[in-house]
């Protein structure tokens, strides 16, 4: 896969305290636009870390950040946010905000301090619904919401933001299957139509399902990246979860079995 | 498509409308009310052939029916924000310390500074901003929750502080003379405003409101976790605090001319989310309107019920307290249009 990259991290490390040990170790990745690039790892192995060093919440101690060509700490908050979107793991959103309403503050990046959404920022939300498959519940408050309708309403979210990258922390966790057949959708026609989306998962048959570019991730070290079909190997596997684990294929898709 | 937040703009122009009518109609009536020339009602014809109702009415009850709305407005909005940015429909905004800070400030001025109204009024604002300036610092060196539970402890610590100040300040005060002065005060009232005390808090609540009402949008991106907020170009902690000092100073001088006025900063904005939604686009200037209503019925009351003058901080909390379990015991999450 040849395709250009949008972030490249080079010998990044990090950690929460000074004296604690680093959470990230010398981590040197590159992330291709326009594809699904999944974060794969055990729990506790450093991938929302690296999600929120990748917006730019999180500092690393050392090592750097390139993002589209330019440092990321040169860039200004209101221009990253118009270059990247993050759809957390949870999201709690209090009162009964109406989806549309939600929605709408993905406009958020491209207005001022004191603006506030107009027709056109209706529109793109109205649009972002309607991708999600959410328009007809767009006056619907959020806490009515379903597990999987929530997930896609942050979606959408994200989505009005009209980010060139987009992360996404475990999107499919606690999801159904047909929820996380309609996210993975989703992920996968926003990467068609040019976004890279960076996503982190602790399910090796979602990153199969998902992602061209995969990156095993284990204690703050990566085991091994590239593309999904090379690097997805029982070996690799066994190594980043540390237990013996088989993939086999199933119909032409690699499945992941813990033997 | 479109089409929806189109009919949602029409019901809630017609909602303001509505509100600005009520508005309109409630500080007109106000005028007339009170116990000249007989309890409960003045005819208007006593405007233009009494002189005394007409210097009643221009001197005391003006100044007084619009310090009543403005403090009611600036309550309202303050709890809405806070509310919202701290994501908690518990909290009112005097809960930084700043209410029992300015019961503080007024007691030690009804005590040792002298019992003037002007000398009150500055002692209390300037120790109901130290009850925020201490919950704050306290609140950023606590190292221990995020940044909700940090203030909200820090708040409840230095209120308890304030509090336990005022009760040494109770117990040695003169029990004929200081103590009934202090615990008037605690109660709450505008029996005394003038307008002189409106230009007091004029400044600061336009300032701070006016802040609150541009950004109205903005705060509610506030309420979202800092994750979400950062990756929409927030800067969640220092937005926060800049939200966080105009609803509070707004509460601060307020307080000052009108003592503890209690419940309507936590029942107002729960009102406003159930008529217009809780954005806080619509839910802001509703929370001001009904404030204002619902804080100047409170004192047509407490001014004209009785021969004397009820303290307006009872009224507040009995009628609060009452619509607070009627919002709650009703349980419509979504009444909307």
């Amino acid at each position: 896969m040849n395709r250009p990259e949008i972030i490249s991290l080079a010998r990044l490390r990090f950690s929460y305290t000074t004296s604690g040990p680093p959470v990230l170790k010398d981590l040197s990745l590159k992330i291709p636009a326009g594809a699904v690039t999944a974060i794969l790892g055990p729990n506790g192995s450093g991938k929302t870390t690296l999600l929120f060093i990748l917006l730019g919440m999180l500092s690393p101690q050392s090592g750097e950040v390139i993002i589209d060509g330019k440092d990321q700490k040169g860039l200004p908050r209101s221009m990253l946010s118009r270059l990247m979107g993050l759809v957390p793991e949870e999201e709690h959103i209090p009162f009964d905000f109406s989806i549309l309403e939600y929605v709408l503050l993905g406009r958020a990046p491209h207005l001022g301090l004191l603006e506030q959404p107009k027709e056109m920022d209706y529109q793109v939300a109205h649009e972002a619904l309607d991708r999600s498959g959410l328009s007809a519940l767009a006056d619907r408050p959020i806490p009515s919401l379903s597990g999987g309708e929530r997930q896609l309403a942050k979606v959408a979210r994200a989505l009005a933001q009209k980010p060139r990258v987009l992360l996404f922390d475990e999107p499919t966790a606690h999801l159904d299957l047909n929820n996380k057949g309609r996210v993975l959708d989703m992920i996968r026609s926003m990467a068609d139509d040019g976004v890279a989306v960076v996503l982190t998962t602790h399910d090796p048959n979602a990153a199969a399902v998902v992602a061209d570019h995969v990156v095993l991730l284990r204690a703050g070290q990566t085991v091994a990246t590239g593309p999904a079909d090379v690097v997805l190997s029982s070996e690799n596997l066994t190594q980043t979860y540390g237990l013996p684990v088989e993939v086999t294929s199933v119909r032409g898709r690699p499945v992941v079995l813990p033997w | 498509m479109a089409e929806n937040h189109k009919i949602v703009g029409r019901s809630t122009t017609r909602q303001f409308l509505l509100l600005g009518l009520m508005v309109l109609a409630v500080l007109t009536i106000s005028l007339f009310i009170g116990r000249y020339p007989e309890p409960y009602w003045m005819p208007p014809s006593y405007l233009w052939r009494d002189e005394l109702a007409q210097r009643l009415v221009l001197n005391l009850r003006l100044p007084r029916i619009l310090t009543a709305f403005i403090m009611g407005m600036s309550l309202g909005a303050s709890g809405a924000v806070l509310q919202m940015i701290f994501r908690n429909p518990l909290v009112s905004p005097g809960f930084l310390g700043v209410s029992q800070g300015a019961a503080f400030g007024a007691a030690v001025s009804i005590i040792y500074l002298g019992r003037s109204p002007l000398m009150i009024e500055a002692s209390a604002t300037l120790f109901a901003f130290s009850g925020l300036i201490i919950s704050y610092l306290l609140a950023r060196n606590i190292r221990y929750g995020k940044w909700v539970l940090r203030l909200i402890l820090a708040g409840i610590a230095t209120s308890a502080l304030f509090s336990s100040g005022v009760g040494v300040l109770k117990y040695l005060a003169d029990p004929l003379s200081e103590l009934p002065d202090i615990v008037f005060w605690l109660l709450g009232g505008l029996w005394s405003v003038t307008w002189r005390d409106l230009l007091y808090i004029l400044p600061v609540v336009l300032v701070a409101l006016g802040v609150l009402f541009l950004m109205r949008w903005r705060i509610n991106l506030l309420a979202l976790r800092d994750e979400t907020a950062f990756s929409l170009g927030v800067a969640p902690s220092r937005e926060r605090v800049l939200v966080l000092v105009a609803a509070v100073a707004a509460t601060a001088v307020v307080v000052a001319v009108a003592g503890v006025v209690g419940w309507v900063g936590l029942i107002v904005p729960h009102i406003a989310r159930l008529v217009v939604g809780p954005d806080t686009r619509r839910a802001l200037p509703a929370s001001m309107l009904i404030g204002g209503i619902f804080a100047l019925i409170c004192d047509n009351l407490a001014r004209t019920l009785l021969a004397g003058e009820i303290p307006l901080g009872i009224l507040t909390s009995l009628a609060g307290a009452l619509l607070f379990v009627w919002v709650f015991l009703s349980g419509h999450r979504w009444v909307r249009g």
